[in-house]
């Protein structure tokens, strides 16, 4: 499938919407918990057994982004988009064959593996086309579409429950709220598939740069340069240190203000665990619109650096001030969003625009080791900390010590970032890069 | 073949570009209205 070329006068202002119609379905995977208790009381699940679907559809979600990049970027936006929309889809409907059927392989298979490659395609689908149409705000496209990501579970969280209360907990209400999903979410997605355009020309925006000025890199020479593994190191950091707080959010606040004269109720810490979502999903737009002002080495600086002041704050002083509590877990969470949705344009700026999409999925193995790493952090240290007589916020004390020692390990990484090697330069980057310019002139 | 007139102004998407965002904003505003249903919980519980 080649590339579908903009009609003179496209909008690019219909690019975000396409992008977001993808990312905003496939964020949904943030809301598998619900699923969980009726699943594990209709299939006679444990805990663990539960949350294999969601565990497989992340590992595959950094496989099929780190081997899939490549031919992203070869086949364009719209073949992305449609992979995406039928792997995800489809490990909907599978799932729900195997829920009506009550084979739960059958929806590990679907949900995990199928729809896990829906979710990594997807997610890297609109990163370069994005960055083409906007060389002017890069942080600020990816950060739109990337921010969708977060707001994905939003939607689903409360979708998805209300679905499960109307058909019933039972098995064959468990498969139809999964064919629901999967037929709706074909349609929602159907709209990115439509819309997405790459731009006729290497500058869709007279008064912009192009996204192709400066060096470019292929993702084949990326991962060949001690940019790309500072990047790596970056972004694992910044993630496993949000994961810290996000992974534990609720039975943290409440054991912090346990033993205090201001205790925090179940529904209260379920308030601070929605909040967190929302200083996620804005750290995604805000922090990523703003690299583009103040540079993007500029924004990790205060991603890692004041993160960490954070963390410090809230390990000596949070059980003493709720306000101060929140108030730091907030900040932390806007910059686990913000880390994420400015990488692409952090590569763009090193690599150029040429096979940005395909980096970007390299580097998204970071956050599957930063997905294993934060949870194993936190929890690890709070049972050994609960079996040694502890309680309260000593729970998680040395946790956030180990957080402060990540974040300054990525500040380090993120001051060794220098300007990309000319020998690692593809040799004719404008004849090489600028695929939708080549087929015009083809097609002309 | 016959050439496409260059005089002819593009089409308006003035309307496509509203339909998309309506179709992305509408249930991001749901799920932005419960989450702040929620978020409301820790102040008033």
């Amino acid at each position: 499938m080649s590339p579908p070329v903009a009609p003179p006068g496209w909008s690019r202002w219909l690019v975000p919407p396409a992008a977001l119609s993808v990312h905003l379905s496939i964020g949904q995977a943030y809301a598998w918990s619900v699923f969980k208790p009726p699943l594990e009381s209709a299939l006679g699940l444990s805990g663990t057994q539960s949350a294999l679907p969601f565990q497989l559809g992340i590992v595959m979600l950094g496989l099929s982004a780190a081997f899939g990049g490549t031919l992203v970027e070869r086949n364009g936006p719209r073949w992305a988009m449609t992979v995406a929309l039928i792997c995800f889809s489809s490990g909907f409907l599978l799932s729900a064959l195997g829920a009506a059927t009550e084979q739960y392989w059958l929806i590990v298979l679907g949900y995990g593996f199928v729809g896990g490659i829906g979710l990594g395609i997807g997610y890297i689908s609109p990163v370069s086309t994005l960055i083409k149409w906007f060389p002017d705000r890069p942080g600020m496209a990816t950060g739109i579409a990337i921010m969708g990501f977060g707001g994905g579970a939003l939607i689903a969280s409360p979708w998805s429950a209300q679905m499960l209360e109307s058909f019933g907990s039972d098995s064959s209400g468990i498969a139809l709220a999964f064919l629901v999903h999967g037929l709706s979410y074909a349609v929602f997605m159907l709209l990115g598939v439509l819309l997405v355009r790459v731009p006729r020309s290497e500058k869709p925006v007279e008064s912009a740069p192009s996204a192709f000025d400066g060096p470019q890199v292929s993702a084949r020479n990326a991962v060949r340069t001690p940019q790309f593994w500072c990047l790596w190191i970056v972004l694992c950091m910044n993630v496993t240190a949000g994961i810290g707080i996000l992974e534990k959010a609720a039975p943290m606040i409440t054991d912090f203000f346990k033993e205090t004269s201001t205790p925090v109720s179940v529904s209260a810490a379920a308030g601070f665990v929605a909040l967190l979502s929302a200083a996620n999903m804005a750290g995604r737009i805000g922090w990523s619109s703003t690299s583009d002002l103040i540079g993007r080495k500029n924004i990790y600086r205060v991603y890692l650096g004041v993160g960490a002041v954070m963390y410090g704050l809230i390990a000596l002083f949070g059980d003493s001030s709720k306000p101060l509590f929140i108030l730091c877990a907030l900040v932390i969470l806007s910059f686990y969003g913000g880390g994420f949705a400015t990488i692409p344009a952090y590569l763009k700026d090193l690599f150029g625009a040429y096979q940005v999409g395909a980096i970007h999925g390299r580097l998204l193995t970071a956050w599957s080791t930063a997905g294993v790493l934060g949870p194993l952090i936190v929890n690890w240290i709070a049972d050994r900390q609960e079996d040694a007589g502890k309680s309260g916020a000593d729970l998680y004390g040395l946790s956030f010590m180990i957080m402060i020692g990540l974040l300054a390990v990525g500040f380090v990484a993120n001051e060794l970032v220098r300007p990309v090697s000319a020998r690692h330069h593809i040799p004719a980057p404008r004849e090489a890069a600028d695929v939708t310019a080549r087929q015009q002139s083809e097609s002309a | 073949m016959s050439q496409p007139d260059s005089s002819q102004s593009p089409p308006d998407r003035r309307p496509l570009i509203a339909l998309a965002w309506v179709w992305v904003g509408a249930p991001l505003a749901y799920g932005l209205y419960e989450l702040v249903q929620k978020a409301t919980q820790l102040f008033t519980k």
